[in-house]
């Protein structure tokens, strides 16, 4: 009878699959992929690297010496200490964080916004305390801005009732506030000075999400060419809420991890960070299969450093608030090992 | 899972040069091993020594990039966080909009620096 080794499901629980079982699950989830963005599958060598990995006893795996890559962290800090700054210089000296990222609980720049001069404040002050880059972070979120939470009309309802003309304007009007604030906590949190600015999880509400972030983003490095902007996903496919918006002559909806770098890149961001979320009740090496053949033409054809997003829920970590340390160091090593990525 | 990747992929941050690499990637849109050579060269090190804990910790001791304070080598007459960043910038020859906005405000140029 075959051995029966542990591995977990994307939901996190433990589960014991034969070799030939993950073998097969690791051929399936580069399929699943092929099929739906069109991109080329692992090779043979592939997926046997990533066979050894996950067939492993070992409680922990790592990338070999000289592969180590550059973590950016954001939303760096749990919340569970209750202080802000004093949890940057926790991820700084105790996480070896190589950047960190200063947030707000309520993590959208609307949010933001309302609280903005004690966020600048304490960005200052933590660049008084800490030596390593830090980014500001928070999302576009453009759905706070449809009614009842926002001034535009709420384009989901619309979208149910037919009415696609004034869901279409809806968004665009949308787009306006969300432009106007990230504009202005970009201007606030650089003359505080800050090194970055993270716009995480963008296009979580669509194409009109993304159009409004990477168009901030071009403002924010036409204006200060010294201040890295890092553009983080939401996911592997933008959804066509709208579906007719182009930036620089390129369709934003149905747009796939290549297809956002190339978007993102025209913006002048310089971090992107693709996004490929879980499916739970299939094996980790299912998940970690697809999202590697999902990004690897990602960092084959980028120009900007690709830091894929590999936290709960994406690029293989398993859905849950408390990662297990063997998935989460698998699918670490193998996002590196296999898609030579530039950091995470 | 922050400890889980640090140990698994992570270059270690402040306790190698982790930071320095990542400045040029986020500033300058270098990707990985461009940022790594870069460094490396401004440093005057080996790419390999850039990941090494212990090569590291007398590099920055020499150009005053700052380090992890621990108990038994905290001297304050090293470089603090703000004091560090200004060798950083000084050492990659490249401005850091937190030193900037430092010499701004303490008058410390006559105006901020174009960037």
């Amino acid at each position: 009878m075959a051995r029966r080794i542990p591995t977990r499901l994307g939901d996190g629980s433990l589960a014991e699959m034969t070799a030939a079982e993950i073998e097969a699950d690791l051929y399936a989830g580069s399929e699943a992929a092929v099929g739906r963005a069109k991109v080329a599958p692992l090779t043979e060598d592939e997926i046997d690297h990533l066979l050894d990995i996950f067939t492993s006893p070992a409680k922990f795996s790592a990338v070999d010496y000289g592969d180590e890559v550059v973590l950016s962290f954001d939303g760096s800090g749990n919340s569970d200490i209750g202080a802000p700054i004093l949890e940057q210089v926790v991820y700084q000296n105790h996480h070896g964080a190589d950047m960190i990222e200063l947030w707000h609980h309520d993590y959208s720049y609307k949010a933001v916004r309302t609280v903005l001069s004690f966020q600048t404040r304490m960005l200052k002050d933590t660049q008084q305390q800490t030596v390593v880059p830090l980014n500001y972070g928070a999302m576009p979120d453009l759905g706070r801005y449809s009614q009842p939470d926002g001034p535009a009309p709420n384009w989901s309802e619309l979208l149910t009732q037919g009415r696609i003309q004034e869901a279409r304007d809806a968004q665009l009007e949308a787009v306006e506030h969300l432009e106007r604030d990230m504009w202005c906590v970009a201007e606030a949190m650089v003359a505080a000075g800050v090194d970055g600015l993270d716009f995480d999880t963008a296009g979580a509400a669509g194409d009109a999400d993304l159009l409004a972030t990477v168009r901030v983003a071009r403002k924010v490095r036409d204006t200060w060419p010294y201040i890295g902007v890092e553009i983080g996903q939401a996911a592997e496919l933008v959804l066509g809420m709208h579906g007719e918006l182009e930036y620089e002559g390129t369709r934003l909806a149905g747009q796939w991890p290549l297809g956002q770098l190339k978007v993102c890149e025209a913006a002048g961001a310089t971090i992107f960070g693709p996004a490929v979320k879980l499916n739970t009740t299939k094996s980790l090496a299912w998940n970690t299969a697809r999202a590697c053949t999902l990004i690897k033409p990602v960092t084959a054809e980028a120009r900007i450093p690709v830091h894929v997003n590999a936290g709960m829920g994406v690029g293989g970590i398993p859905m849950t608030p408390y990662p297990p340390v063997d998935a989460t160091s698998r699918a670490s090593r193998a996002l590196v090992d296999i898609c030579k990525i530039d950091g995470l | 899972m922050a400890s889980s990747h640090a140990l698994a992929s992570g270059m270690g941050g402040m306790r190698t040069a982790g930071d320095l690499v990542a400045r040029m990637q986020m500033t300058r849109g270098m990707r990985l091993p461009q940022a790594k050579q870069y460094v490396a060269e401004k440093l005057g090190c080996s790419v390999e020594d850039l990941s090494d804990t212990i090569a590291m910790h007398d590099i920055r001791r020499d150009l005053g990039l700052g380090r992890i304070q621990v108990q038994d080598l905290s001297y304050a007459d090293w470089p603090g966080a703000m004091e560090a960043k200004f060798h950083i910038a000084e050492v990659l020859d490249l401005p850091l909009n937190s030193v900037e906005r430092f010499k701004d405000h303490a008058g410390l140029t006559a105006g901020a620096a174009v960037l």
